[in-house]
This record gives structure tokens, C-alpha cells and sequence, in this order.
């Protein structure tokens, strides 16, 4: 018997998308489409709102593990971090597909279901990599502030690294596009939590003179003789240099020295 | 003097060292200290050369008693000169590391005075970094030649990786551009480092807390373009440095003209040998990761790479009989070599084909580059349907040196 197909339409958690995958499998339906709450998406197929059951949730999530293997439960979980349009209806088909294949199917290249999730994340760390690179922080009395705008959902990603490297010192880390923040204090403590109204205040004089410090720094230490700007964008494609201390420019700073010019001491 | 000019000077000096990375070790913070490594390294930025900018390159001080004829620090050279107090540079190492500007320091200098002298003032700062600081980030440090190897030892318990530069590719150049530097001087500390990081492997094995030693290994610098050696001579170089020293990288620099010396190229039409030094990292990257050798990548017949198309790809077009390559059926090595398949590309294909069947359009979809892998692979025994192949079009589609935008014109990049 063919599966009847519906629109789930949930609260666009990662709980409730588990919740959603129980459901399907319960009624025996197979999703056409996912919609959230707050879109004000519809479908053409007939609509059954989900609500978000922890229990049911937990349940999945283990059977992820214990069917895919870590392998395929990390696809599933970093998946759905991911930018992938309709990334939900690419995930269920991937979780199909490992309730059928079992563990080797994170393995399976040559099938296009597995392949589509893992080039998305893919794409997914490589951002998150370039971004723990990228991120400024700027010093406000002891507290790190940073901001970016990434693609896809990369602060939990971000986590254990600027914890280690930080030794969990206090730090935000704000996420522009998706509207969440990364809180980390001492003893390990962190959280990713939605924030709506994010301001920075402006910054103190040790700050901007070590601003000013590492633009003289950038500026220098590039050879003339060998620009190549095509390269640069390559590497440090334009949408980071907007938040990147070395692209920005203070009015009160002083200009940095013409190309070419030493500086007599 | 302020510390802005400092960093101005001391930064222009240090920038034609073309080694910045950062890699090579795992590392977290301590509880209370500050920083922590990846293996895999970080890019913090890119400079407008496109190179990329991971440690804090300075110099310690380059008011240099040498004269080496290739180098802007010479003593000859007329330059602000400017040295940096220990503290001015932990200061400014913790400030912008916190910022996540840079991943750590980058710590080399101008010989003053003589080099114990200098190698003591490395260490002085490292020691301080490390200890008041408690940094516990990337330490690149330069190992002076003709320090004291009890010096040098000091140098690599605190710093993360050393580096002595070879310089030029051989002992004729050295001895005619950098006169006060000799061979002895540069291989000596390469080998204590190599012994010391061996020695120091087995002593964390057997005490857990024993001190490590230079952990991410040493690397080298050699400037290319400034004297006559062939790309053979610079690559058999390399490959005995990876053998017999066990360097984890060797940096090639293009000669940018710093100097009016009649023993060097004459700056004023110069075009630096930026295409060269590309095919170089190349075939670098063939020595080290793709099993190549570098007797098979250059003889005596052809001693320079070709400018038109990438050393792997001039490797298959001279070995036809070595290919097709069947792509269900061949193991890792083999596929290597197949212009078009990398590192990644060739593990996913022994992945992939375990579990279903490998047609061309798979293959695209795994990473690999047809365009140039066309014309020696096949699947399951059958060529890519509609195929043609001819020796010209197999060089215009393996010619990514075509694509490859560098400013130096191909002519210009081989001033031999």
C-alpha cells in the first residue's frame, strides 16, 4: 500500500522534526513538503500540524544511532543545520533510506539521496571552518563580542572551538541571519538561545587602537609586487569583509601609511 | 619610537618569509591560560597578494650585522631600523590573539649582534609569552644558524615549530650572495632539530609530562628566481630535505627585487617567478601526498617544469601507456596519478565503489575533475561515451596553468 501523502507543518526545532519522522512512520504517511509556524507557507496537499513531543523525539533520535551508526546520526543532526532548500524533505528521504540500508548507507556516494545531504554538509563545515578564522572579536571590559552573518547555522559548530581556545572565557557570538547568539562564561557553561535586538556599544580606546594596530599590520604585510586581488577573494570571498576588522575604517583614525613610503623612525 | 611605527617597520621586514602556518598540532587551553591549536591550521585573513595571514609575522629586530645580498634587512641596505622589547610583543601577541586576529606568533629576527645573542632574546620572549602570559597557542619560531644548540634546544621547548632557511638551493649561490652564512651553519641545527623532535617523541611516549620539543615539526625557506639552480636541482633538494631532515614543509619564495647588486637580477624589469613557484608548490604537493618522486616529475632532458601545463598533468602526458586507468578497479596509488583526481576525490571513489557502481556522471558528483580525468580513466572498462581524443585537446583541457592568473607573463617567469 502506497504511503498517503501530507504537509507536516511544525515548530522548526530539531525536536519537532524528529517528532515529524515519528509521526510519518506511525500514520504511515510520507511528508510532500515541511512547513514551520511562522511561515506563511502553504501546500496544496493536506496539512497535519505536529506538535513537538520530546518523548517521541528522544526515540528517533536514538534509533538514528542505533540503525545509521554515528556516521549517518551526524549527517541527520548536522543536516539539519544546513542552508539545503526543503532541507527536511532531504533528510526524511536520507532517514528512509538508513532505516532500510542500515549503518553503511553514510557511505553510499553513488545514491543521490546521500549525496545531497552530505555536500550540503559539507559546505556546512567548511564555513564553519573558514569562520573560526573570519570572526572579530571586539574587547568590552573583559567581554568578547563578535558578530557574523553566515549562510548556514554555524555557532553550534563554532562552540567547542572558542571554548578551548577561550578556556570558556565570557564571549557573545551573534548570528545576524538566523537571529541567535552563542553565550559561553567560565566553568564551561555555554548556550545558543534566539536573541532579537543585538547592539554593541561603541568601543573604548585600548580597542581601537589595537584596531588600528592590525589594519597598519594587514596593510604592511601584504608585497606589492605580487598582489593579486582575484586570489584574495578566492580564499576570503567578499561577504566576510564587511564584519573583518582589516575592511573597516574609524573616522578618527589616522590614515594608514601610502603604499610604497617608509616610515622614517 | 612608538609601537605603531615598530610594527610598521618590524612587519615590512618579515614579510618576504613566505612560511605562515599554523598546523600541525592539536592543543587546548588550560584552565586560566589562553589558547589552543588545530592540526588541520586556520586562516584569520588573506592579504591583498592572496596569501594567507595565520601568525603575527614579525621580526624580533632586523638591525642585522649580515650582508646577505638578497635580503632587505642587509646592513648595507639603507631601512628605519627598530627593535621590539619582549614585552611590547606579548602585549601585542595576547591583544590581537584575543581578538581572533591571528592564530599565534610568527617570531623570527635580524641577526644582532651575534647569534647567540639574538637566539637569546627569542628566547627571553617565548619564555614570557609561555609562562607570565600563560599563551598556549601557535609558536613559529626561526632557529638562528650558528646559535648554540643548547640555545636552539631552549628555542624549540617553547616554540611549536622551528625553521632554519636554506636560503638559496645551493652552496655556489650561498656562498656568493649571503657571505657570512655557510652550508655547516644551516644543515647543523636542521639535524639537532630533526633529533631533537625524534627524541622527544619517545620520551612523551614512555613519561607523559615529558617537555615537548618543537611538536609540530620544523620546516624551510629557499628563494626562488634569484640565481640560476633548475626546478630539478630545487625539487631533488626538497625531496632530500623531506628524507633525510624529515621537514613537515619546504617554502619556496619568489625573488622579489630588493637589492641593485650586480650578483642578483637587475630590478628594473624584473618580473618576479610567481608561475614557477606555482609549479613548484605543485609538484611539492605530488612529493608529499601523491607518492611522486622527483626523478619521475624532471631529468636531465627536461629540468624545467612546463609552464603551459601542471607537473601531474605533464607526468601522464609523457606516460600514455601508463593509463587508461580503470576507476571501479584501481587501487589508491594508481588513481593518483590520473591528472583531475586528488587526495579526496580518490578516497571517495574507494568508498563510493564499495557499495554500488562508479558511471562518469557518479564521478563528477564525487569531486572529480572530467575535464582533464577524461581522457585517462574509465568505467567498468568503457572510455566516456563520445570521447575524442587528440594530444592537443588533451593539453588545452590540462592546461589549469592556463587558468591560473598570476601576474608574471610564462616567458617572463623563467629569467634562466
Amino acid at each position: 500500500m502506497p504511503w498517503t501523502q501530507v504537509a507536516y507543518r511544525y515548530d522548526g526545532s530539531f525536536g519537532g522534526f524528529l517528532t515529524c519522522v515519528y509521526e510519518s512512520y506511525v500514520h504511515r504517511e510520507a511528508p510532500a513538503c515541511f512547513l514551520t509556524q511562522e511561515e506563511g507557507r502553504f501546500s496544496l496537499w493536506p496539512e497535519r500540524p505536529v506538535d513537538t513531543s520530546p518523548v517521541h523525539a528522544r526515540r528517533v533520535y536514538r534509533s538514528l544511532h542505533e540503525k545509521m551508526g554515528r556516521e549517518g546520526r551526524s549527517l541527520i543532526t548536522q543536516g539539519f543545520l544546513t542552508c539545503l532548500p526543503e532541507r527536511e524533505l532531504h533528510l526524511w528521504r536520507l532517514i528512509q533510506l538508513g532505516y532500510e540500508q542500515g549503518p553503511k548507507v553514510a557511505q553510499l556516494l553513488t545514491d543521490a539521496r546521500v549525496l545531497t545531504v552530505r555536500k550540503a554538509v559539507q559546505q556546512l563545515q567548511s564555513e564553519a571552518h573558514q569562520f573560526k578564522g573570519f570572526v572579530r572579536f571586539s574587547d568590552q571590559d573583559g567581554l568578547l563580542i563578535g558578530e557574523i552573518s553566515p549562510k548556514n547555522r554555524v555557532l553550534p559548530l563554532l562552540r567547542p572551538h572558542f571554548c578551548a581556545r577561550y578556556a570558556g572565557a565570557p564571549l557573545v557570538l551573534y548570528d545576524r541571519t538566523h537571529g541567535e547568539a552563542l553565550f559561553t562564561r567560565s566553568g564551561g557553561h555555554w548556550t545558543i538561545t534566539p536573541v532579537d535586538d543585538f547592539h554593541i556599544s561603541a568601543p573604548g580606546q585600548e580597542e581601537r587602537d589595537f584596531r588600528a594596530l592590525w589594519r597598519r599590520f594587514y596593510d604592511t604585510v601584504a608585497i606589492q609586487g605580487r598582489e593579486n586581488p582575484r586570489c584574495r577573494m578566492t580564499h576570503m570571498p567578499k561577504r566576510f569583509w564587511g564584519d573583518m576588522t582589516e575592511f573597516q575604517r574609524e573616522e578618527n583614525d589616522a590614515p594608514s601609511l601610502p603604499r610604497g613610503r617608509k616610515e622614517t623612525s | 619610537m612608538e609601537l605603531m611605527d615598530k610594527l610598521t617597520i618590524l612587519t615590512d621586514s618579515a614579510k618576504y618569509d613566505a612560511a605562515c602556518t599554523s598546523s600541525g598540532l592539536d592543543r587546548r587551553a588550560r584552565a586560566g591560560g589562553l589558547g589552543s591549536t588545530m592540526a588541520a591550521g586556520c586562516c584569520h585573513s588573506f592579504s591583498a597578494d592572496g596569501r594567507c595571514i595565520t601568525l603575527l609575522k614579525v621580526l624580533m629586530s632586523n638591525c642585522c650585522v649580515y650582508d646577505c645580498q638578497y635580503c632587505v634587512n642587509r646592513r648595507s641596505n639603507d631601512l628605519p631600523r627598530a627593535t621590539f622589547t619582549p614585552r611590547e610583543l606579548c602585549e601585542l601577541t595576547i591583544g590581537f590573539y584575543r581578538r581572533n586576529y591571528i592564530e599565534g606568533l610568527f617570531l623570527s629576527s635580524a641577526v644582532v649582534r651575534d647569534p647567540n645573542y639574538t637566539t637569546e632574546r627569542m628566547v627571553e620572549t617565548l619564555s614570557l609569552l609561555r609562562k607570565d602570559y600563560g599563551f598556549a597557542g601557535y609558536i613559529h619560531a626561526k632557529a638562528i644558524p650558528g646559535a648554540d644548540p643548547l640555545l636552539t634546544r631552549r628555542l624549540g621547548t617553547l616554540a611549536d615549530r622551528l625553521s632554519v632557511n636554506i636560503e638559496l638551493p645551493s652552496q655556489r649561490s650561498l656562498s656568493l650572495l649571503a657571505p657570512d652564512k655557510h652550508k655547516e651553519d644551516i644543515f647543523t641545527p636542521m639535524a639537532q632539530i630533526r633529533d631533537g623532535i625524534q627524541i622527544s617523541r619517545q620520551e612523551i611516549a614512555r613519561y607523559r609530562h615529558a617537555p615537548s620539543f618543537a611538536p609540530a615539526g620544523q620546516s624551510t625557506q629557499m628563494i626562488i628566481g634569484a640565481t640560476p639552480e633548475s626546478d630539478r636541482q630545487i625539487l631533488t633538494l626538497s625531496q632530500k630535505l623531506y628524507q633525510k631532515y624529515r621537514l613537515k614543509r619546504v617554502f619556496y619564495s619568489a625573488y622579489m627585487p630588493v637589492s641593485d647588486s650586480k650578483l642578483l637580477p637587475a630590478p628594473r624589469d624584473f618580473q618576479p617567478p610567481l608561475l614557477r613557484e606555482h609549479r613548484l608548490y605543485q609538484a611539492d604537493w605530488l612529493l608529499r601526498f601523491y607518492h611522486f618522486r622527483a626523478e619521475e616529475l624532471l631529468d636531465e632532458k627536461q629540468p624545467n617544469f612546463n609552464p603551459l601545463v601542471d607537473p601531474k598533468c605533464a607526468w601522464a602526458l609523457a606516460h600514455m601507456d601508463y593509463f587508461p586507468v580503470d576507476a571501479q578497479t584501481a587501487d589508491y596509488e594508481q588513481l593518483l596519478r590520473v591528472p583531475g583526481i586528488g587526495v579526496t576525490s580518490a578516497r571517495r571513489i574507494l568508498t563510493a565503489r564499495r557499495w554500488g557502481t562508479l558511471t562518469f556522471a557518479v564521478l563528477k558528483s564525487l569531486g572529480v575533475v572530467l575535464k582533464r580525468a577524461q581522457y585517462f580513466l574509465t568505467c567498468g572498462g568503457k572510455m566516456l561515451e563520445g570521447l575524442r581524443v587528440s594530444p592537443d585537446g588533451v593539453l588545452r583541457s590540462g592546461g589549469p596553468g592556463a587558468a591560473y592568473a598570476g601576474p608574471a607573463r610564462p616567458g617572463a617567469a623563467f629569467p634562466l
